[in-house]
């Protein structure tokens, strides 16, 4: 119990050196990832984007399962560059838990202080304690296949944290989670990586588990860092298609000259901001309004022509996938999509307004 | 025919499950064993020339005749053209088990006569065989004689590897014999299945000693040194030879035996060091 | 389904939907397979029933006190036992080799592996003697340094039988080691095990299946070992004469022996076999 009390101890917090200074260069034929990565202890960091992105391969880097190819890798000051998986102070949930089927979850949890060197009878107690820590101490004697999902997450995480570990890493901790669990697991994910004291790195293609979970996110496309910043930060101001549709925003990008952005491809839009230089501009889908025919009295200076290229049913919105003078993405209620007849191929007008459109400089 | 024969014995030696051995001698006993070699398929080749012989003759012969009897096979060719001599050289044992129990072969030439007897006693053979040689036992050793053996008794001096014949083969049979006859105990490394891998133990230095036939020591060349003992001559083997019964071209088995016992066979035959009959 | 449908009423459903289940179930075997299928263990069994049929019932009970007989059947189970140690314990870590590690020239060495296969075991047994026989490559040095000849000795019945059965347990455990997640490995190691440690204690238990698979087919294997023993080790009654050699040297003679020590052969291995199936093979 001592242990765990010491945890929640933030004492390295500050001090010189501490925490995590990366640079993680992994070239896998001619996929090539470049990766900077600083936290310091008690942050936790979000790894974004989309598949093929390089995620994974940067946290099995850092687990050295993957040699870097350049770079450098510093935790608390100690170079670990070719430091052996085995020797490293990190801890990873991987994504589907990989739990030793043979192993009951206090097994599990006692594997790692086991190979640290503890006694068995040490081992065992530190891992029920861990257990106790995530209410699991009645499935302590089950076997991995025995446990529900969600169970089954915290034994991961309690195992992955019974090493002490100075990193933590976590493979997509709530992919394997059906939608319910999810919900439940993602707070409980949530306190348990508030309390621990080092840092933890998480990677998901998930931006509500990202936002939720961590401190800053750091999105990756194609090996290369885009964008790094606050949730709420990346959020307000995607830099990139991929992050703009993950945060459910249209974006464009061109030359903004007082209230109007001229578009690199196309039309322009109205802003209520004034700005000068290259900009991007930013809408929610659900800012647009569609017409069949040429709405005659609105006021919207936004007007454009469309034709639908598919429709997609959220909740009892439908998002409709728009291509025409400007490709966008809007969303009606089912009961407007029934009124306005809307479906594949349709011709329609889309606009929005100014007040609803956000500009930022590029 | 002769493949599938072979076929058998490598199947015997290989398979090595007492039950898969069994397998493949029922195997043999299926009597229309219709192989590519059928001899009634080579009934198109005649020859005008001799006694209307033709086609193959297929002869079953004891593994020590492998030498000297594939000579008079390629006389016996030349002597009657469109014909073919096909052996299965093998212990004479498992080729009488292979006879009994049905592989279609035209004559059979046993190293003994207990073995020759297990295909007489199934009425497998045509009238009553006769001994065409006889073989007599000498000992095997490596090649300048090392330990100086120069008698059987030399054979039981400890700390020499010495190999015999299992006592159900000819070769081993005889050489019990031999060492009761001179009341020596010999206590082998190993009763070796025929005598010819007991003669490749010391080919191959295994072994220093085996008592095996002169003509194996002869065929050996200088892989081994023979030397004879007094004792072998109270255990002479008799060579049986016959026409079987089930022969598919008897006729030309005939005429195989004529040549074995003829002069010119008793020529390679005693070459080869077997002693006339 | 939708003639269940149509029919409305719910028993018309409920018999429609047993017979469907019925028919389902009788199409569930394909003639296409059944028939070989049947002929295939009828392959297998009818030999074996001919065994029996053809059985000396009346003497058996005689051949079966023989002392020899037993002598013979004590040395097949234990060297079988001791050839299937000796494959586990080096032919395990072979397989971890062949299926974890990359190295240039793995596809000709997993090809070296399974020769032992295709050789016959005659040829298995001289090219042991040339390399493991008193004048042999290295039995040379085994004799001259320790002392050791290995041909004519019961070790030497243990090295012919794990020489052919080895091929057997690395094949089976390599497979199943390439089946297995090497992920559960990766996972050991971030939790501070060595890659031995790691080998140990996770993937050993979690291919235990296909080790315990492995190691009773080459226990069969070596226990019906006959042309690599004969060759290498000889045949001498209580030291180097296995089961199947002495069924071999009876059917030169007394052919109703053979038999009856088939039998017994047979019962020996069936009743192993089918104990270890029950306790140990089905519990994956």
């Amino acid at each position: 119990m001592t242990d765990i009390d010491d945890t929640t101890d933030r004492l390295t917090k500050g001090v010189n050196g501490a925490g995590l200074d990366a640079r993680l260069v992994v070239e896998r034929g001619s996929f090539r990832l470049d990766v900077p990565l600083t936290a310091a202890p008690g942050d936790v960091v979000a790894l974004l984007g989309p598949n093929g992105a390089g995620k994974t391969t940067a946290l099995r880097a850092l687990a050295g399962l993957v040699p870097l190819a350049g770079g450098h890798l510093r935790l608390d000051g100690a170079a670990l560059e070719r430091t052996p998986p085995d020797s490293r102070p990190v801890g990873v949930v991987f994504q589907d838990y990989l739990l030793f089927p043979h192993l009951s979850a206090l097994d599990n949890v006692a594997f790692g202080p086991r190979c640290q060197g503890a006694t068995k009878a040490q081992a065992r107690a530190e891992a029920a304690a861990w257990l106790d820590r995530m209410g699991l101490t009645e499935q302590a004697g089950a076997k991995p296949r025995r446990l529900s999902g969600g169970q089954a997450q915290r034994v991961a995480l309690a195992r992955a944290l019974a090493t002490h570990p100075r990193l933590l890493l976590l493979d997509e901790p709530l992919a394997a989670l059906d939608a319910r669990t999810r919900l439940e697991v993602r707070a409980q994910l949530r306190r348990h990586l508030a309390e621990f004291e080092a840092v933890a790195v998480l990677v998901t293609h998930d931006p509500l588990d990202a936002m939720v979970l961590a401190d800053r996110l750091v999105v990756i496309e194609d090996g290369q860092v885009v964008q790094e910043g606050s949730p709420s930060d990346i959020a307000r101001h995607p830099r990139t298609d991929y992050i703009a549709r993950l945060v459910g925003l249209n974006l464009y990008r061109g030359q903004a000259a007082g209230h109007a952005v001229r578009l690199d491809a196309g039309p322009s839009i109205t802003t209520t901001e004034d700005l000068s230089g290259p900009a991007f501009v930013a809408f929610p889908p659900s800012a647009v309004t569609l017409y069949r025919d040429r709405p005659t009295g609105s006021s919207a200076r936004n007007l454009w022509r469309c034709r639908i290229a598919g429709l997609e049913i959220h909740g009892d919105q439908i998002r409709a996938d728009l291509t025409g003078e400007l490709p966008l993405a809007a969303d009606v209620t089912t009961v407007a999509a029934a009124d306005l007849d809307l479906q594949a191929g349709a011709a329609v007008w889309a606009t929005v307004k100014a007040t609803q459109t956000h500009a930022y400089p590029a | 025919m002769t493949r599938s024969a072979r076929r058998t014995r490598r199947m015997l030696q290989v398979a090595g499950a007492g039950v898969a051995a069994l397998l493949a001698l029922s195997a043999c006993s299926s009597s229309d064993d219709s192989s590519d070699a059928s001899p009634k398929s080579d009934k198109s080749a005649s020859s005008p020339a001799s006694p209307k012989l033709s086609g193959t003759v297929t002869v079953f012969a004891a593994a020590s005749l492998k030498e000297s009897f594939t000579t008079l096979g390629k006389e016996f060719e030349k002597q009657h053209p469109g014909t073919k001599v096909s052996f299965n050289f093998g212990g004479s044992d498992t080729l009488a088990a292979s006879i009994t129990g049905g592989a279609p072969a035209d004559v059979f030439a046993a190293a003994s006569p207990k073995t020759m007897a297990i295909v007489t006693d199934k009425q497998d053979a045509v009238g009553t065989p006769v001994t065409f040689v006889r073989n007599q036992l000498e000992i095997a050793t490596l090649p300048g004689n090392p330990h100086k053996v120069a008698s059987l008794k030399d054979l039981t001096k400890s700390g020499l590897k010495v190999v015999l014949c299992d006592k159900t083969v000819p070769c081993g049979a005889a050489a019990q014999k031999a060492l009761e006859a001179s009341k020596l105990k010999l206590t082998p490394a190993s009763y070796e299945e025929d005598v010819k891998s007991a003669l490749n133990k010391v080919v191959l230095k295994e072994a220093d000693g085996a008592v095996v036939y002169k003509t194996d020591v002869k065929a050996a060349g200088d892989k081994v040194e023979g030397v004879e003992f007094p004792e072998s001559a109270k255990a002479i083997n008799d060579y049986p030879i016959t026409v079987l019964k089930d022969a598919p071209n008897a006729e030309a088995a005939k005429a195989f035996i004529a040549l074995v016992e003829s002069a010119e066979g008793r020529q390679v035959l005693t070459q080869a060091g077997f002693l006339k009959p | 389904m939708s003639k269940v449908d149509q029919s409305g009423a719910a028993t018309d459903a409920l018999v429609g939907g047993e017979r469907r289940r019925r028919v389902r179930a009788r199409r569930g075997v394909p003639l296409p397979l059944l028939v070989p299928g049947v002929l295939a263990l009828a392959f297998l069994v009818l030999p074996l029933v001919a065994l029996l049929v053809r059985a000396p019932w009346h003497g058996l009970p005689e051949q079966l006190t023989s002392a020899e007989v037993w002598q013979a059947l004590q040395l097949s189970l234990l060297s079988a036992t001791a050839a299937t140690a000796v494959c586990l314990v080096l032919g395990v870590p072979l397989a971890w080799l062949l299926a974890r590690t990359r190295f240039p020239g793995r596809g000709f060495v997993r090809a070296l592996v399974t020769l032992p296969l295709v050789l016959p075991p005659v040829v298995g047994g001289v090219a042991l003697l040339l390399a493991l026989g008193r004048n042999g490559v290295i039995g040379k040095w085994l004799d001259a340094w320790f002392g050791i000849t290995l041909p004519f000795t019961t070790t030497g019945v243990v090295v012919a039988e794990a020489f052919v059965a080895m091929p057997f347990l690395v094949i089976s455990v390599e497979g199943t080691l390439r089946a297995a997640d090497p992920r559960f490995e990766e996972a050991a190691t971030t939790l501070g095990a060595s890659r031995f440690t790691a080998f140990r204690r996770v993937t050993l238990p979690l291919i235990a299946p296909g080790i315990a698979a492995g190691a009773v087919l080459a226990w069969a294997r070596a226990l019906g070992e006959f042309g690599a023993t004969i060759t290498f080790a000889g045949n001498f009654p209580g030291r180097t004469q296995t089961m199947p050699l002495a069924v071999y040297l009876a059917l030169q003679n007394d052919p109703e022996a053979a038999i009856a020590l088939s039998l017994v052969l047979l019962a020996v291995s069936i009743a192993v076999l089918a104990g270890l199936r029950d306790r140990w093979l089905t519990t994956s």
